[in-house]
């Protein structure tokens, strides 16, 4: 097996075009386990910890703009004032070990419908950067997962990175149902993203992707914030759901919770704009 | 692949390594550090815990090829002397922590990076920092007793 260290992203991008078949690595959570249990045998792996510019998150108009390298403790830490909802969710993964290892690059690019990251990128509408030697392009990021653990990256692409809107007056709210409250796969999870006039939403670990409740969202938008309207949101977000029965929970679980998830995140949502 | 790197203070120069193998497997099997346990290979029970760049890692999720230049410690890089225990595992013997003894190297680094960022943990701050190491043997109730006897110390 090649070992492919690049020290910057031009020659990441030169690696990739001339390895299609390297499996990228940066924190090993996902790929680690892979390996050790002889799941996958890649040609190379193209590891990504020495390029700089993956590890860097900056202000961009109207949002901001984070690195595939940035790990979860440093979203914690570095981002949590900007990007509540991506800050929470991100203390529900792992532990502190995990979270110092894996990044927001990863989550996105294992594509799982579990990923705790995404929910809140959705519901802010986030997009994907992705480039090759050919050039960089932003993917809306529900267009860039396609399915369980698929995604439109080309062969001789890398995920550069991920940009959140930021929106004045903005709440946000995640939660996550798991049988403890670390080291957990969401049993499901929901993200609410609450501005002026406009609410974002997203189901995870209840579908082949991670879902927006559309119909919810339109609901919410212009609902009063009272008890009735956050019953009404919950039911429209759990109709939206397409779980299946699994090892974690039933789908009638999956839709139960999910209505309760979205009631209170949403109340939450609504009581911190009001305040 | 050779593999150049810092363990425990001292630099290390190993032949032979494949790249893909974890860093766990290195310190175990190529350094005959075993202070680290190998339980879930998959990030799960923290029992092989170590510092890279002074970062709380599980070894079992570092590739050995990431590791080139790189400093790590362990459990057995801890203790001031071969003689004498560090503070958290002389807390750790005190309060009877330690039933099989096999999660204590991962909880001992945890909660040697805990106290190195927190000194005082409340009770909440120790559980959650010390979430990812699993014991199977027993409650954790000595075991916070040995982390807050530790910040005390």
């Amino acid at each position: 097996m090649e070992f492919l260290q690049p020290p910057g992203w031009r020659e990441a991008l030169e690696a990739r075009a001339a390895h299609p078949d390297a499996l990228p690595i940066w924190g090993g959570t996902d790929v680690m386990v892979e390996l050790n249990f002889a799941r996958t045998r890649p040609a190379a792996l193209l590891d990504l910890t020495h390029v700089p510019e993956l590890s860097r998150w900056e202000s961009e108009d109207g949002g901001v703009r984070i690195g595939a390298g940035v790990t979860y403790t440093r979203l914690i830490a570095e981002l949590g004032d900007r990007l509540p909802g991506l800050a929470m969710a991100s203390r529900t993964v792992g532990s502190p070990q995990i979270r110092n290892r894996g990044t927001i690059g990863g989550n996105l690019g294992s594509s799982s419908p579990a990923g705790d990251a995404l929910p809140p990128l959705y519901a802010a509408g986030a997009s994907v950067e992705v480039a090759s030697v050919r050039g960089a392009r932003r993917i809306p990021i529900d267009e860039f997962i396609v399915g369980p653990k698929r995604n439109v990256l080309g062969e001789d692409e890398l995920i550069a990175g991920v940009f959140v809107p930021v929106r004045d007056d903005a709440a946000q709210q995640f939660a996550k149902v798991g049988t403890r409250n670390a080291m957990v796969i969401a049993v499901c999870s929901f993200a609410v993203d609450v501005s002026e006039g406009r609410v974002g939403t997203c189901i995870g670990s209840a579908g082949p992707t991670p879902i927006r409740a559309r119909e919810a969202e339109a609901f919410a938008a212009s609902a009063a914030p009272e008890d009735a309207a956050a019953r009404e949101f919950g039911e429209l977000v759990a109709a939206a759901a397409s779980p299946i029965d699994d090892v974690r929970g039933t789908a009638a679980y999956r839709r139960h919770a999910l209505s309760v998830l979205a009631r209170r995140t949403i109340t939450w949502a609504w009581e911190t704009r009001c305040a | 692949m050779r593999l150049t790197c810092v363990v425990n203070g001292e630099p290390r120069e190993i032949d032979g390594v494949w790249e893909g193998e974890s860093l766990l497997y290195v310190l175990r099997e190529r350094m005959q550090l075993p202070g680290s346990k190998n339980a879930c290979e998959q990030g799960e029970c923290g029992s092989c815990s170590v510092y890279l760049d002074d970062v709380l890692v599980c070894s079992c999720l570092v590739a050995a090829g990431q590791v080139e230049g790189r400093t790590v410690t362990t459990v057995e890089g801890l203790a001031p002397t071969e003689d004498e225990l560090h503070p958290i595992q002389a807390a750790f013997v005190e309060a009877g922590a330690v039933q099989c003894g096999f999660c204590t190297p991962g909880l001992i680094v945890a909660t040697h990076d805990l106290l190195a960022r927190n000194p005082s943990p409340s009770d909440a701050e120790i559980r959650e920092a010390l979430a990812g190491n699993l014991c199977r043997c027993t409650g954790y109730e000595k075991i916070l007793d040995a982390v807050r006897s530790a910040a005390e110390a």
